[in-house]
């Protein structure tokens, strides 16, 4: 599946562009790409153990994948996943 | 709101309000609302600026402010609260000063002090809805937990660099910022606003969103934005929202196990923990005498090469944070390595690193080249 990632300006210097055209059948499969694609992005995204961090939410389109399962959540061609950084900033 | 039987308006009132008395949504009674409404202020800065201005403007009659800080020059920026001629003042001193002048009105409530676990319920519980302004994690859960205790909701906004975050937590039935964010990053991750920089419009963006807000709840009317995350990115000229929900798993406003308020530090690994490695720190006296005895010392600057760019220490080498985990073959475990940064934060994160790599002759400069600035060499530019 053709899945889009969007990175937050803070990430986005990590990789050539902040929407990376990707592919895979589930959000953890595209993250995995993006990943080997990009190793300076990888820590940013998942820990060491291949898993989300709390304080680092995906968007799989407009819904939150924790509720869908996470990085099992399945992807569909054309998808749009966003990742959305806690910041503190005021 | 607190108050069942509303304030009456008087004649200046009704001349000042007029644009709002028009609009059928506010009217006479919405107005009325505004004036009886007390809305709290966690923080009198970027985000707190303008959403105290435009509060004080439309007519919120009671604004409490909590801040402990002094305006600085480099608050100029964006804090357009305060003034060039209140530099070195108090911010609240400041605040009040400045609303008083906009909207002679409205009262102002000053808490001059940190918001913490000991004193944030009984100040939260005076007020009818609080503005999370703040500018750190910790106050951030302090400020959401205090407000899911007391059922009062929190008007979210948050900044960095270029993008910005909205949103309403702990409505009735709304999620919180534990459903967005059930833990904090660990501390020196993420970097401050002091340290990674940002843009002066952006909380003039995203205060003035939460400002809405405020108004839109007082009113009754509109949908708020409790249960959507809106985010803004400038550089992109993008605003969108995305759906939060309530996690039935939250302790705070979920499960409910949350029934008072913890440490807010510890949380958020603002002060480390037994387990935690101990990285030695210098302060920039101790540096500034290795240095003259003509120590070996690794001098590392953590910070960005624009920063660089600005100022840096003579003999020390840049090696960014973003870049360090992939240079470690470039540091020698033999020598003695001094990790350094603006304010200490980010080397502090580097030197945990370091530590967790194996490194063990590893030194944080205490306070960065702010603490060297004032302290070594007051002609080295501060930024």
């Amino acid at each position: 599946m053709s899945v889009t990632l969007h990175l937050p300006a803070v990430l986005s210097r990590l990789a050539p562009t902040a929407a990376i055209e990707s592919s895979g059948a589930t959000v953890g499969a595209v993250i995995h790409d993006v990943s080997t694609r990009f190793p300076a992005l990888a820590p940013r995204l998942r820990d060491a153990a291949g898993q989300p961090y709390p304080f680092v939410t995906f968007y799989l389109n407009d819904e939150d994948i924790r509720f869908h399962g996470g990085f099992d959540a399945v992807v569909r061609d054309g998808d749009e996943l966003t990742v959305v950084p806690a910041i503190a900033g005021g | 709101m607190t108050t069942t039987v509303l304030p009456e308006l008087s004649y200046d009132e009704l001349r000042r309000y007029s644009r709002h008395l028009l609009l059928p949504d506010v009217a006479l009674d919405g107005q009325r609302r505004l004036k009886a409404a007390r809305v709290l202020l966690i923080g009198a800065g970027g985000l707190g600026s303008p959403v105290a201005l435009y509060l004080a403007a439309a007519g919120v009659g009671t604004i409490g402010l909590v801040d402990f800080d002094l305006v600085d020059q480099s608050n100029l920026q964006r804090q357009i609260l305060h003034g060039t001629r209140d530099v070195g003042r108090s911010k609240l001193a400041s605040a009040r000063d400045r609303l008083a002048d906009l909207n002679p009105h409205v009262q102002t409530e000053l808490h001059e002090t940190r918001l913490t676990a000991a004193n944030a319920l009984a100040i939260v519980a005076q007020y009818d809805i609080v503005v999370d302004g703040t500018d750190n994690f910790a106050t951030r859960y302090l400020t959401n937990d205090a407000c899911v205790l007391l059922g009062k909701p929190n008007v979210y906004g948050s900044i960095f660099r270029f993008e910005g975050q909205a949103s309403v937590f702990a409505t009735a039935d709304g999620p919180c910022y534990r459903c967005l964010f059930p833990t904090p990053p660990p501390a020196g991750l993420v970097p401050s606003c002091a340290e990674g920089g940002v843009l002066g419009v952006l909380p003039g963006l995203i205060g003035t969103i939460q400002a809405t807000e405020v108004l839109k709840l007082i009113l009754g009317v509109g949908d708020s934005l409790a249960g959507r995350l809106l985010l803004v990115d400038t550089l992109g000229a993008n605003f969108r929202t995305v759906k939060l929900r309530r996690d039935p798993a939250c302790p705070a406003c979920g499960t409910r196990e949350l029934q008072e308020l913890v440490d807010y530090d510890q949380f958020c690994g603002v002060t480390p923990t037994d387990d935690a490695p101990r990285i030695p720190q210098l302060t920039p006296q101790e540096l500034a005498e290795r240095l003259a005895r003509g120590d070996d010392v690794d001098l590392i600057d953590v910070r960005e090469p624009y920063e660089w760019e600005i100022a840096h220490l003579d003999g020390a080498r840049l090696l960014p944070f973003g870049d360090l985990p992939g240079a470690l073959d470039t540091i020698d475990s033999g020598r003695d390595v001094v990790l350094l940064c603006k304010s200490g934060g980010r080397s502090a994160a580097a030197a945990n690193h370091l530590h967790d790599v194996g490194f063990r002759r590893i030194w944080n400069l205490r306070g960065g080249l702010d603490a060297w600035s004032v302290d070594v060499d007051p002609t080295l530019p501060r930024y």
